[in-house]
């Protein structure tokens, strides 16, 4: 049998590949061959790791140090360093953003630290493509023990005492999801899984698929046995193709290891799986429009009842499960009810995934216990906003969900307490805002989405999040009305209360929760003109502060239109006729001496803006002039 | 892949056990080889090439391998230190292969530690 003193995993996710994985793999294999250490490490290639923004990453292991940004003409310095003197390479090694320090061991950085891997467990951990890894790691074993030691109702009742919820987005329970179609009297039934994962910003379910897929495959094999359903579908989305090409391999391995097909593990029971390429339109993700976009027809939602446990795909009883539910379903088979709830709340039991992205120091996929304060999220994990910006908002749940104010980011991350405030959990998007975010062209990102992808069935949705789009729209460009928040409020109610999906029942939530908790932004662009993130080009002017600025010139280099005249010591002009509003200048300023002030306006800045001669040298944050 | 029963699947698993002692941790046993320039120089890969044979031999999963920079005292180089779970860790110096092969029965095996090798017993971190 072949040792290894040490296992190199390095990243093959989607991320990674992007950031030049693939050559860094030649690089390491060409010099770990040229210094004779082939049979000492093993190069494994993983799924994502979840710190993309930092890729490729490479964890070593036993040392289990942790290096990023890898590029192929480190490697013969890494190799020797590492492998041959046994002396990490810093250069490569994780560092705290404010200290320069190096961080030796990956359990001691923070973004790693507070995590706990359940979904996730094999993140990193092992080569997707070997389906021998997967069943190293007690992969396979739930579905044996499912298969010959329990009933559907053996299984079911663990399902529901644990208290798992749907993942995909509606948190319903999926042990008396299972337990509706176990209960319906059909000959045929079907399993499915649902990896349509259309919020933007999203990508929890494209790394699971990717880095672990046969956990998505076992979860499927206990569902389909629960439930008495002998064929599946994985609905998954064409542009996710490093996914499709993983898991349809692991069906293959699974299929050709009898863990799949007919007779499985010679227990009598057959599922045979296949993987469905959807075109990518969001609503598809709902689960009857999913359910007929299988069936080949167009993807649209129909009202329910009948529930698809009853009438699903092909009017059989069905059970859509989310990918990232289906995933945690093994380790609660193998480990029991009490393991699962051992973290979480009562009502929201175990862990859920989360990807971090926008404007935040650590931008990667997360995966933490329920219950946990955002706070912690946001600042131990992601290390708060971005050097010298201030948080501003953390949206949740993408087109369907809201913005969560710095006033409410203690609230602990549960399905219920996460709703009061207006947004929803989702399926784990978590995007972070900080001051140059505005929040009424946040609100119009999330309506452009929802408006284009509406399939149209129903007036409220088809019309209504066009006319929402179009007041957002005045109001950004400085058409907005007085009586516009209201009439943007009344007619969000009336679309959650009249739509049939979940698409136009969500639809609104972004606009009802930036209302809510950032109401003075909309009356400022409204009736101020005057959007103080400096988004809105027609909502602005910008301003150079003569008392702070230093006349370095980088504005005046920096501006695409010529606008900003100035010499060595003499502070900055902006000259407005040539300004284009393009904000290049306030991005550059390194001394936060340029101002947004309202369109057009006129007047004594420094009155206007509260700085008096006092407050211009002690340089307050930028943005919240 | 033929069929597999369940049997196949705790046997693959048996199978990939050291692999995953190096990823996941969990191992009885680490050896460190100090591979400075003057380690390697004196000899520090003959003495990690034998080690890795014996373990090898005897078709070890709970024993890991790793390496680290100069430990300071080149003179004295090749170095290593054995360390079993929840015992002192011990310094070995002057090392070659054979006096590892004997390292490896005596103290990585049986328990015991080879004090004729033995340079110094006590703590010294090494990751
Ligand atoms: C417009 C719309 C889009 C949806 N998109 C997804 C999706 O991309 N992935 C997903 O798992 N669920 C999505 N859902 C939720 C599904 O309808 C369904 O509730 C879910 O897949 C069930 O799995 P779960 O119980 O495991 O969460 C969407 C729902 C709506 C209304
Ligand atoms: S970058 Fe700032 S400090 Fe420098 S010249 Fe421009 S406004 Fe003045
Ligand atoms: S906003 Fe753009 S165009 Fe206007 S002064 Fe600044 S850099 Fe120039
Ligand atoms: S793809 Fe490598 S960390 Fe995400």
């Amino acid at each position: 049998m072949e040792k290894f003193r040490a296992n190199l995993m390095l990243c093959a996710g989607t991320g990674c590949v992007a950031s030049g994985s693939a050559k860094v793999h030649a690089a390491l294999r060409d010099e770990i061959k040229k210094r004779g250490l082939e049979d000492e490490l093993k190069i494994v290639l993983t799924g994502c790791n979840g710190y993309c923004a930092e890729g490729p990453v490479m964890a070593v292991y036993p040392d289990e140090i942790f290096y990023q940004k890898l590029t192929v003409e480190d490697v013969p310095t890494l190799v020797e360093e590492h492998f041959l003197k046994g002396r990490p390479y810093q250069k490569l090694m994780f560092k705290e953003p404010e200290k320069k320090t190096a961080i030796p061991l990956m359990k001691d950085i923070p973004f790693f630290k507070h995590q706990v891997l359940r979904v996730l467990r094999n993140k990193g951990l092992i080569d997707p493509e070997k389906i021998e890894e997967y069943i190293a790691r007690d992969g396979y074993l739930a579905a044996a023990k499912a298969l010959t030691e329990m009933t559907s109702e053996d299984i079911i009742k663990v399902i529901k005492d644990s208290g798992v919820r749907g993942r995909g987005g509606a948190g319903f329970p999926t042990g008396m999801k299972w337990e509706f179609a176990s209960k319906v009297k059909s000959d045929i039934k079907f399993m499915l899984c649902n990896g349509d994962e259309g919020d933007p910003g999203a990508f929890m379910d494209r790394s699971v698929m990717e880095a672990d897929p046969h956990s998505v495959i076992e979860g499927m094999i206990i569902g389909a046995k629960a439930i008495g359903a002998h064929h599946g579908f994985i609905y998954v989305r064409a542009e996710y193709p490093l996914a499709v090409q993983r898991l349809q391999l692991a069906i293959d391995q699974a299929t050709e290891a009898g863990l799949l097909g007919k007779n499985i593990l010679d227990t009598g029971f057959d599922f045979v799986l296949e993987i469905y390429l959807g075109a990518g339109a969001f609503v598809c993700g709902e689960e009857t429009a999913l359910m007929r976009s299988i069936e080949g027809k167009r993807g649209m939602p129909r009202p329910r009842p009948p529930f698809p446990a009853v009438k699903g795909l092909w009017d059989k009883p069905s059970v859509l499960n989310n990918v990232e539910t289906l995933a945690q379903i093994s380790p609660i088979i193998l480990n029991g009810a009490g393991w699962y709830r051992s973290l979480g709340t009562e009502k929201s039991a175990g862990t859920k995934v989360f990807a971090l992205t926008g404007a935040i120091s650590n931008v990667g996929l997360v995966e933490v216990p329920m219950g946990i304060p955002l706070r912690t999220i946001i600042y131990d994990i992601g290390g708060g906003p971005k050097k010298g910006r201030t948080f501003k908002a953390v949206q949740l749940g993408g087109p369907s969900g809201g913005c969560i104010p710095e006033s409410l980011l203690d609230i602990p991350v549960t399905y219920e307490d996460i709703q009061a405030t207006g947004a929803i959990v989702g399926s784990g998007g978590m995007v972070v805002m900080d001051d140059n975010t505005c929040m009424v062209g946040t609100a119009k990102f999330f309506l452009e989405f929802t408006a284009d992808e509406s399939c149209g069935k129903c007036v409220p949705c088809r019309v209504g999040t066009k006319i929402l789009l179009d007041i957002l729209t005045d109001i950004t460009e400085g058409k907005g009305k007085e009586s516009d928040i209201e009439t943007l409020e009344d007619l969000a109610r009336d679309i959650l209360a009249s739509s049939l999906c979940g698409l136009g029942q969500t639809a609104p939530n972004p606009i009802l929760t930036t209302i809510k908790y950032f109401r003075d932004e909309y009356e400022s662009h409204i009736v101020h003109k005057w959007c103080k993130a400096g988004v809105c080009r027609d909502l602005t002017t910008f301003w150079i502060d003569e008392k702070m600025c230093k006349a370095c010139g980088a504005c005046l280099r920096a501006c695409p239109s010529k606008a900003i005249v100035g010499e060595k010591k003499v502070p900055h002009k902006i000259i407005q006729e040539l300004c284009v509003n393009c904000r290049t200048c306030y991005d550059t300023c390194k001394f936060n001496s340029i101002r947004i002030l309202p369109a057009g306006f006129e007047g004594d800045p420094y009155e206007f803006l509260g700085i008096g001669a006092a407050a211009a040298t002690t340089g307050e944050k930028k943005g919240d002039a | 892949m033929p069929r597999l029963t369940i049997e196949d699947l705790k046997k693959i698993k048996e199978k990939h056990r050291a692999d995953f002692t190096l990823r996941e941790g969990g191992y009885r046993a680490k050896v460190t080889v100090h591979m400075g320039t003057c380690g390697i120089a004196a000899g520090a890969r003959n003495v990690m090439t034998a080690l890795m044979d014996e373990i090898t031999k005897a078709n070890l999963t709970d024993v890991i391998i790793t390496t680290s920079g100069c430990a300071g005292l080149c003179a004295r180089e090749p170095l290593a230190t054995v360390e079993i779970m929840d015992q002192p860790p011990v310094k070995y110096c002057d090392l070659n292969d054979d006096k590892m092969r004997v390292i490896f029965k005596e103290h990585i095996m049986g328990g015991t530690p080879v004090e004729k090798y033995g340079l110094v017993v006590g703590s010294e971190t090494t990751y």
